[in-house]
């Protein structure tokens, strides 16, 4: 036996199979016209509440479900569902992220024919669910006033794969040294094509252009909505 | 945070090249980590130590070379490497425009391994 150490050529991605599994996801999602939104955020930053507010703001128009991440405890689906909102409780057991599989387990539990929207509320972290593509059609972020103007730096990457950041608890900036105009800077340099919207999720500002933004984007990658919420609806899919 | 996860994926990978080469031992992995990503190497190398065991990449060195995040300028197109820290303040080292895009930094390649 010859002991001559020999190079194996790998050149293999790590996250090839993830991204395999997302974009598998992303074109089933597309035949059965369901936008997949994955939200994404620090611990604390108004995920749950945006995605309320989002919901009461757009519920004439889409009908939405929600995939929450947590690593353990369901109060976040709780609270989406005792608004009547078809909600799935992901407990990723210590994970700190979700991947596509894992969203593709979830989005089994809801019934996809019955919903235009899907609004993933990722695991609380700067960090890890930016690595991760999930599969969703739009990536988006919060960044909350009072966790400061200088994440962008400290988290570069989760600004460059957003598609969307806002800027939430809006309300709390005469509290505050957040300096917006040096935010936008630091993400634009990171992100030229990110749109940022200013909000707060308790009041409501700003709520009316990010809406539009979505219902633009969700309007383009469903088609034509059946107009189900006024009863107008498809007639219900053959079992 | 996730580098165990992404050292189960690394292990999957070298056995699966491994498998059928005649391999009695993986050596040393070469891999390649973009300048953006979080992960340390020293957990991956410990992560890895405790999956590999009894397996032909036990006792295996990982070898991570930290690829550079490389932004290209928006405006005329150049591109140019860039330390993570200094991201949030790159602006095109031809023209002075401050709209770039990120066109690498975030890949977890295997190149490689040395095997007996």
């Amino acid at each position: 036996m010859s002991d001559a150490v020999r190079l194996i050529e790998v050149k293999e991605e790590i996250h090839a199979d993830n991204e395999r599994v997302a974009q598998g996801l992303r074109s089933q999602l597309g035949q059965q016209k369901t936008f997949l939104l994955n939200l994404m955020s620090s611990p604390g930053a108004g995920k749950t509440r945006t995605i309320l507010k989002t919901i009461d703001t757009l519920r004439d128009r889409f009908r939405f479900g929600v995939l929450e991440a947590d690593i353990d405890s369901t109060v976040d689906a709780d609270l989406v569902a005792a608004r009547g909102i078809s909600a799935v409780q992901l407990r990723t057991g210590g994970f700190c992220h979700l991947d596509a599989s894992m969203v593709a387990k979830g989005l089994a539990a809801l019934d996809l024919s019955a919903l235009d929207v899907v609004v993933i509320e990722n695991v609380g972290n700067l960090v890890c669910p930016a690595e991760f593509d999930t599969g969703a059609v739009r990536n988006v972020m919060i960044l909350s006033v009072p966790e400061g103007d200088d994440k962008p730096l400290k988290y570069p990457l989760m600004f460059t794969v957003s598609d969307v950041l806002l800027v939430n608890k809006i309300d709390y900036m005469a509290l505050s040294d957040f300096d917006l105009q040096r935010m936008r800077e630091r993400v634009l340099r990171l992100n030229p094509r990110i749109q940022i919207f200013e909000i707060s999720a308790k009041t409501g500002q700003g709520f009316d252009q990010w809406a539009a933004w979505l219902s633009r984007e969700v309007s383009s990658f469903i088609g034509p909505v059946s107009n189900a919420l006024t009863g107008s609806a498809l007639p219900p899919a053959q079992h | 945070m996730h580098e165990l996860q992404i050292t189960e994926r690394i292990l999957d990978i070298v056995l699966k090249h491994a498998s059928g080469q005649d391999v009695s031992k993986i050596v040393r992995i070469h891999l390649r980590i973009g300048a953006l990503s979080d992960l340390e190497d020293e957990w991956i190398q410990h992560y890895f130590d405790y999956l590999s065991r009894g397996t032909v990449a036990e006792n295996a060195h990982l070898a991570i070379k930290r690829g550079p995040a490389v932004l290209c300028c928006q405006s005329c197109s150049c591109s140019f490497e860039v330390k993570r820290e200094e991201l949030g303040n790159a602006q095109c080292p031809e023209c002075g425009e401050p709209s770039v895009e990120l066109v690498a930094g975030r890949e977890y390649l295997i190149e490689n391994m040395e095997v007996l």
